[in-house]
C-alpha cells in the first residue's frame, strides 16, 4: 500500500516538470509581442520599448527565462501579470474562490439529481423512467454547454424573471468586502438583509449549466455500476433472507455501487474546470476561466502562463487523490 | 445483467471476426447474444452470414443506433449536397431582411428559419455549418485514429524509453483540462478552422494511444502473435498486419464516439471567439454572434444550438450501438 502511494507520488513528478516546460513554450510561440500589444497602433519610442523588455526580462536568452521561470514556480513564484502588474498568483487566488464555489454546487447539483436517478432507473430497470433517465443523460453528455447557459437565461431570467442574468451579487443594493471569497458565506457573514438570497439565485443557473455534463456522467455511471451489484450472490441472499427491498438496495446493494461512482465523481475535476471557462464566459461569472480566456485576448503571458499551470496542478492533484482514496476504500485492487 | 456477465470473458476478441472473415480465432470467446449467430457461422461455415452481415443484425437490434445512423446520414447528405439544398448562399446579405423571424413566428417562405443580424439566411448557414462541424469532427478523427495507432503501437512494441516517452507526453495532455489546453494550442498557433483541428487533435489523441497499446499489449502475448514471430514475421508487419486488426474495435467504437466529442470542442472555440472566424458559418461562432439577440431574436440563439445538440446526440446514438455490436466488453448499460 505505502510502496503504491510512493510510486504513484513519484509518476506525477515529470507530468509537473513536463507540464512547466509546456507551459513556458507554448506561451513564448504566442504571437504578438506583449509590449506590441499594449501600446497599440500608437507605437512606441525604440528605447522606451528596449527598456520595457528589460524590465520584464524579455531581452534574456530563452534558456535563461525558462530557469527563472522553473525556478520562481518552485517558490511560489508565477510570475507578475503584465496587464495589472499584480502577482499572478495573488490574481489567481482572488479569482479562483468564485470558480470553486460554482464547481462545488455544480457537482452537489450532480450528484444529488444524479445518484437517485441512476439507482431509480437501476432498481426499475426497463421502465419509463429507466428510458426518460438514460435519454435525458445522453442529452446532458451530449449538451454543448454554452448554448444550454444561453437557453436558460433566455427562458428563466428573460422570458420568467426569476433568476438573474450574470454575476455573482447583485453589486447595485449590496455591498461587502470579500472575507473567505465564496460568496454564499461571506453574504452571511455581511448580516444584510436579503443578501444571500441574492448569492443563491445569482448561483442557480451556472451551477445547472455546470453541472449538466457531471450529472450525466454520474447517473448513467450509478445505474450501471448499480445493475451490476444488484446481480450479484449476496444482494439475492439478502433478498431470499426476506430484507425489505428498501434495506436490500439502499444498504447492501448501494455501499458497493457507489465505489466506482465516487471515483467518477472525483474524476470530474477536469470537466468541470474546462467547463467553467464556458460557463464564467456566458454568466460573466468573475472566475479563474473567464480570467483565462481575457489573459488571452490581453496578450498577458504571464497570467495565460500562470493560470494554465495552476488549473492543471488542480487537477493533477485531485486525480492524484482520487486515486489514492480509491485503493483505500477498494480492498480488491489493495494488493494488485 | 444476465448477458453482461456472461460476456466476462478474459480473452478480448470479437474483433478478429470483424476482418479475419473465419481465421484462427475469429470467433473465439465472442459471447454476445446476438454475435452467437457468428460463432454458429464460424463451426458450421453457411456462407450467407458475413461478419458484415452478423455485425449489421447486431447493430440493428438497437433502435436508438439505428435512429442516430439515420440523422448523421441525413445531415452528412446536407453537408456533402449544401450547395444544392440551401436556398441561400451562407454569406449573402438580404440588408432588407435583417432579424426576419423563422415561418412558424410570422416570417416568409424565403427564409424559413428567419435571418440573423446581417440579413443572412439562418437555414442557409445551417446546412453549410454542418459541412464544417462534421468535417472538423471527421478530420480530428482520422488524423488522431492514424497518430494513435502509430504512436500506441510504438509504445506497446518497443516498450523501453519510446513507451515512457509517449506514455508521459499523454498524461501530461491529460492532466490538462480539454478546453484549457485546447485553449493553449489555439493562442499558440492563431484561431481559425485549420488550428481548431490541430488544437481538438492534440487534445483527444491520448484516448487513442493509450487504447491502441492496451490493446497490443493483450494481444501480443496471445499464441498467434507467437507463432507469427515464430514463423519468421517482419516487426511491421506483425505491428500493423497481424495485431493491429485484432485491435480495431474498441477503436472503431472509440472513433465514432471521439467524432462528437471533437464537434463539441471545436463548437466551443468557435463559441469563445477562438476558432471559427467571421464570416464562416461554424455553429458555435453562429452561437456568439448571437447573444446580444436573446430578447429580440430567440431563433439566432436557438437554432444553431439545437443543430450542435442533435448532431453530438445521433453520432453518439450510433457510437453506442457500434460499441455494443462491436465490443461488448465495454458495455456501459
Amino acid at each position: 500500500m505505502l510502496r503504491f502511494f510512493f510510486r504513484r507520488v513519484a509518476l506525477t513528478l515529470p507530468t509537473f516538470v513536463a507540464l512547466m516546460f509546456v507551459t513556458f513554450v507554448a506561451v513564448r510561440l504566442v504571437p504578438g509581442d506583449p509590449i506590441e500589444a499594449r501600446t497599440g497602433e500608437r507605437g512606441i519610442a525604440p528605447e522606451r520599448l528596449a527598456m520595457l523588455r528589460h524590465e520584464l526580462g524579455l531581452d534574456r536568452p530563452v534558456w535563461q527565462q525558462f530557469l527563472d521561470y522553473a525556478n520562481g514556480l518552485l517558490h511560489g513564484d508565477f510570475g507578475v501579470s503584465i496587464v495589472t502588474k499584480t502577482p499572478v498568483l495573488h490574481e489567481f487566488l482572488v479569482l479562483f474562490p468564485a470558480t470553486l464555489e460554482l464547481s462545488i454546487c455544480a457537482l452537489i447539483f450532480a450528484v444529488v439529481l444524479g445518484v437517485p436517478a441512476g439507482v431509480l432507473a437501476a432498481v426499475k430497470r426497463g421502465s419509463v423512467f429507466d428510458h426518460t433517465v438514460m435519454t435525458a443523460a445522453l442529452a446532458g453528455y451530449s449538451m454543448p454547454i454554452f448554448w444550454w447557459g444561453l437557453l436558460l437565461i433566455m427562458f428563466m431570467s428573460e422570458y420568467l424573471g426569476l433568476t438573474p442574468v450574470s454575476g455573482r451579487m447583485d453589486l447595485i443594493n449590496y455591498y461587502f468586502e470579500p472575507v473567505t471569497g465564496f460568496m454564499l458565506i461571506d453574504s452571511l457573514l455581511s448580516d444584510q438583509e436579503g443578501a444571500f438570497g441574492a448569492a443563491v439565485a445569482h448561483l442557480i443557473l451556472p451551477s445547472i449549466v455546470l453541472g449538466t455534463i457531471p450529472l450525466a456522467v454520474i447517473a448513467r455511471m450509478t445505474r450501471s455500476s448499480m445493475l451490476e451489484v444488484l446481480g450479484e450472490d449476496y444482494v439475492r441472499t439478502a433478498r431470499a433472507k426476506g430484507l425489505s427491498p428498501l434495506r436490500v438496495v439502499g444498504l447492501h446493494a448501494l455501499r458497493n455501487a457507489l465505489i466506482p461512482v465516487v471515483t467518477v465523481i472525483g474524476l470530474q475535476t477536469g470537466t468541470l474546470l474546462a467547463g467553467a471557462v464556458l460557463t464564467e464566459t456566458i454568466f460573466a461569472w468573475p472566475g479563474v476561466g473567464k480570467w483565462l480566456i481575457e489573459s488571452i485576448a490581453r496578450r498577458d503571458y504571464p497570467a495565460l502562463q500562470g493560470g494554465i499551470m495552476l488549473i492543471s496542478a488542480i487537477v493533477i492533484l485531485v486525480n492524484l487523490i482520487v486515486d489514492l482514496l480509491y485503493v483505500a476504500i477498494n480492498p480488491r485492487i489493495r494488493h494488485g | 445483467m444476465a448477458e453482461e456477465t456472461a460476456i466476462d470473458d478474459p480473452m478480448p476478441t470479437g474483433p478478429a471476426q470483424l476482418v479475419l472473415d473465419s481465421a484462427s480465432d475469429g470467433a473465439i470467446g465472442v459471447a454476445q447474444p446476438s454475435s452467437i449467430a457468428a460463432i454458429a457461422a464460424a463451426e458450421t461455415v453457411p456462407p450467407e452470414i458475413t461478419p458484415l452481415r452478423a455485425f449489421w443484425s447486431a447493430f440493428s437490434e438497437n433502435r436508438g443506433a439505428v435512429l442516430g445512423l439515420m440523422v448523421v446520414i441525413f445531415i452528412a447528405v446536407l453537408a456533402i449536397f449544401a450547395p444544392l439544398i440551401a436556398p441561400h448562399a451562407p454569406a449573402e446579405q438580404f440588408r432588407q431582411f435583417v432579424r426576419q423571424p423563422p415561418v412558424w413566428a410570422g416570417g416568409t417562405w424565403a427564409f424559413p428559419f428567419g435571418t440573423d443580424a446581417l440579413g443572412r439566411d439562418v437555414l442557409s448557414r445551417l446546412i453549410y455549418g454542418a459541412r464544417i462541424s462534421l468535417g472538423i469532427g471527421l478530420s480530428v478523427m482520422l488524423v488522431s485514429v492514424a497518430l494513435g495507432i502509430v504512436l500506441g503501437l510504438a509504445a506497446a512494441f518497443m516498450r523501453g524509453i519510446v513507451e515512457v516517452v509517449v506514455m508521459r507526453i499523454m498524461d501530461l495532455v491529460v492532466a490538462i483540462p480539454s478546453l484549457v489546453l485546447a485553449i493553449l494550442v489555439v493562442a499558440v498557433l492563431g484561431p481559425s478552422l485549420l488550428n481548431t483541428i490541430v488544437a481538438v487533435t492534440v487534445v483527444y489523441l491520448p484516448r487513442y494511444v493509450r487504447l491502441v497499446r492496451a490493446a497490443a499489449i493483450a494481444e501480443l502475448s496471445k499464441e498467434y502473435v507467437v507463432a507469427a514471430q515464430v514463423a519468421g514475421v517482419g516487426k511491421i508487419r506483425l505491428m500493423f498486419v497481424t495485431v493491429l486488426p485484432n485491435c480495431l474495435a474498441p477503436l472503431i467504437v472509440q472513433a465514432a464516439l471521439g467524432i462528437s466529442d471533437a464537434i463539441l470542442e471545436a463548437a466551443a472555440l468557435g463559441f469563445l471567439g477562438l476558432g471559427a472566424q467571421p464570416p464562416t458559418p461554424e455553429w458555435g461562432a453562429m452561437l456568439a454572434d448571437s447573444r446580444e439577440f436573446i430578447r429580440s431574436a430567440p431563433w439566432i440563439v436557438t437554432l444553431p444550438g439545437l443543430a450542435i445538440l442533435v448532431t453530438v446526440v445521433a453520432i453518439n446514438l450510433m457510437g453506442d450501438g457500434l460499441r455494443d455490436a462491436l465490443d461488448p466488453k465495454l458495455r456501459r448499460s
